[in-house]
C-alpha cells in the first residue's frame, strides 16, 4: 500500500495512472451529474416559499462547498509540499488553485443570482458574503504569486506559505452564519441535528455534490498531467512519450 | 520522521497558528462592525446608534402589517421574541416579505422609537420543503397549540 502511495508521487507513475483513471472518473462525473440535474430538476418539488428559485442552490451550495474544500486539498499538497519536497504535492497544490478559483466564483455569482429576486439585493457586504470574496481574492493571489516567480519550485514554495496563511479564513466561512447576524441564511445540511431539507430536495444536493467532487478530480488530473509534463520535459522519460507519439 | 523534516512541520505550525490568534484577535475586536444587523432588543436597550443610520433585523410580527392609505407605505413591527420595535417603510417589499418571515431593514430611528427604513431585505431560513409539509406542519402546530394559530 505504502508502496503504492510511493510510486504514485514519482511523475513518471502519476503520468502513467492518471492517464488510465481520467475515463472512468469523466464517465462517472456524467452520471452523476446528469442524475443530479434531473432529480434536482424534474423529481425535487417546489419549495413552500421560494417556488421554483430554491433549485439554484443544486449549482449553488455544492459550488460553495467545493470552494472551501479545494482550499483545504491545496493547503493541505502545501503542507505535504513544503515538509517533504515532494514535486507532485506542489503540482497539486498549484493546479488546485484555478479550479478552487472558479468555483468559488460560481457560488458569489449563483448567490447573487438568487439574492435578487430572494433577499431584495444583489449584494450586501455581511459575513458570509465578505468571507467568501477574500476566499476568491487568496485564490487569485495564489494564482498571480505562483507565475510572477520564475523558478517553478522557488514559486510553489510561495503559494504554500501563502495559502497556508489564508487557511484561517476557511472556518471563518463555515462558522461566519454561526458567529455574527448575517444575511445568509445558517447552514441547512452541514449541521449536528438531522438537516432541515426534504429528502427529496436533499439527495439531488448530494448527487451533485458528488458530480462536482468528481468533476474537480478530472480536472486536477488533467492540469497536473500537463504540469508534469512541462516540468520533467528534459527527462527520458518524457522524451521517449514525445518520440512514441511523432 | 528526520529532524529537518520535523522542523519546517513545526515552523508550519506556528506560522498557521500565528496567524489564526492574530486573526482571532482582530475578529473579536471588530466583532460589532461585523454585526449585520441589530436585533430589536438591542436597539430597545439603546445599544444601536441613535444619530447614523443602521440595520434592524428581526421577525415581522403577526398581524401588525398595515398599508397607509397612500398605498407604498407599510407599517408592520418586528421582533425577537423579547422586544418589539415599529418599521416605517416606502417602497417595494421583496418576495418573501410576509408575516413571520425575518426581514433585515435599513435605515434611522425617528424620536418617537419609529425605525423609517429606505430599504427591506428578507431574510431566508435554512428549512426547505415542499409546499404540503409545510402545510400538514403548520395544521399539527395548530391542533398542538389548541388554537387558530394566531401565535408564531
Amino acid at each position: 500500500m505504502l508502496r503504492f502511495f510511493h510510486q504514485l508521487a514519482s511523475p513518471r507513475h502519476f503520468y502513467r495512472i492518471s492517464g488510465k483513471l481520467i475515463p472512468w472518473l469523466a464517465l462517472a462525473c456524467l452520471v452523476f451529474t446528469l442524475t443530479g440535474v434531473y432529480q434536482g430538476l424534474v423529481v425535487a418539488p417546489t419549495d413552500y416559499q421560494q417556488g421554483d428559485s430554491y433549485r439554484i442552490m443544486f449549482i449553488h451550495v455544492p459550488a460553495a462547498w467545493m470552494s472551501l474544500f479545494i482550499y483545504m486539498v491545496m493547503a493541505a499538497a502545501g503542507v505535504i509540499g513544503l515538509v517533504w519536497h515532494i514535486k507532485l504535492a506542489e503540482i497539486v497544490a498549484i493546479s488546485s488553485a484555478h479550479i478552487g478559483a472558479s468555483f468559488t466564483f460560481l457560488a458569489l455569482i449563483t448567490g447573487s443570482i438568487w439574492g435578487k429576486p430572494m433577499w431584495g439585493t444583489w449584494w450586501v457586504w455581511d459575513a458570509r458574503l465578505t468571507s467568501e470574496l477574500i476566499l476568491l481574492f487568496l485564490y487569485l493571489g495564489v494564482i498571480a504569486l505562483y507565475n510572477a516567480v520564475e523558478d517553478r519550485r522557488t514559486a510553489a514554495r510561495a503559494t504554500s506559505i501563502l495559502a497556508l496563511v489564508g487557511v484561517v479564513n476557511i472556518p471563518i466561512i463555515h462558522y461566519s452564519v454561526e458567529w455574527w447576524n448575517t444575511l445568509h441564511q445558517g447552514p441547512t445540511v452541514t449541521k449536528f441535528d438531522a438537516p432541515s431539507i426534504d429528502l427529496r430536495m436533499l439527495i439531488p444536493l448530494l448527487l451533485m455534490a458528488v458530480a462536482f467532487k468528481i468533476f474537480y478530480a478530472v480536472v486536477l488530473l488533467l492540469r497536473a498531467r500537463v504540469e508534469v509534463l512541462q516540468r520533467e520535459r528534459n527527462s527520458a522519460w518524457v522524451q521517449e512519450l514525445v518520440k512514441e507519439h511523432e | 520522521m528526520n529532524p529537518v523534516r520535523r522542523k519546517r512541520l513545526i515552523l508550519i505550525g506556528l506560522m498557521v497558528a500565528g496567524v489564526a490568534v492574530a486573526v482571532g484577535f482582530a475578529l473579536n475586536a471588530f466583532n460589532q462592525n461585523l454585526m449585520f444587523f441589530y436585533s430589536p432588543s438591542e436597539v430597545v436597550g439603546g445599544k444601536a446608534p441613535v444619530d447614523h443610520p443602521f440595520r434592524l433585523g428581526g421577525l415581522v410580527t403577526t398581524g401588525s402589517v398595515q398599508r397607509m392609505s397612500n398605498g407604498l407605505t407599510t407599517r408592520f413591527a418586528v421582533t425577537d421574541n423579547t422586544q418589539t420595535v415599529t418599521i416605517e417603510y416606502t417602497g417595494i417589499l421583496p418576495d418573501l416579505f410576509r408575516e413571520g418571515q425575518g426581514i433585515v431593514a435599513h435605515g434611522k430611528l425617528n424620536e418617537n422609537g419609529v425605525f423609517v427604513a429606505d430599504e427591506v431585505l428578507a431574510k431566508h431560513d435554512e428549512n426547505y420543503m415542499p409546499p404540503e409539509v409545510a402545510a400538514a406542519l403548520e395544521k399539527s402546530h395548530k391542533e398542538a397549540t389548541g388554537q387558530g394559530g394566531t401565535t408564531p
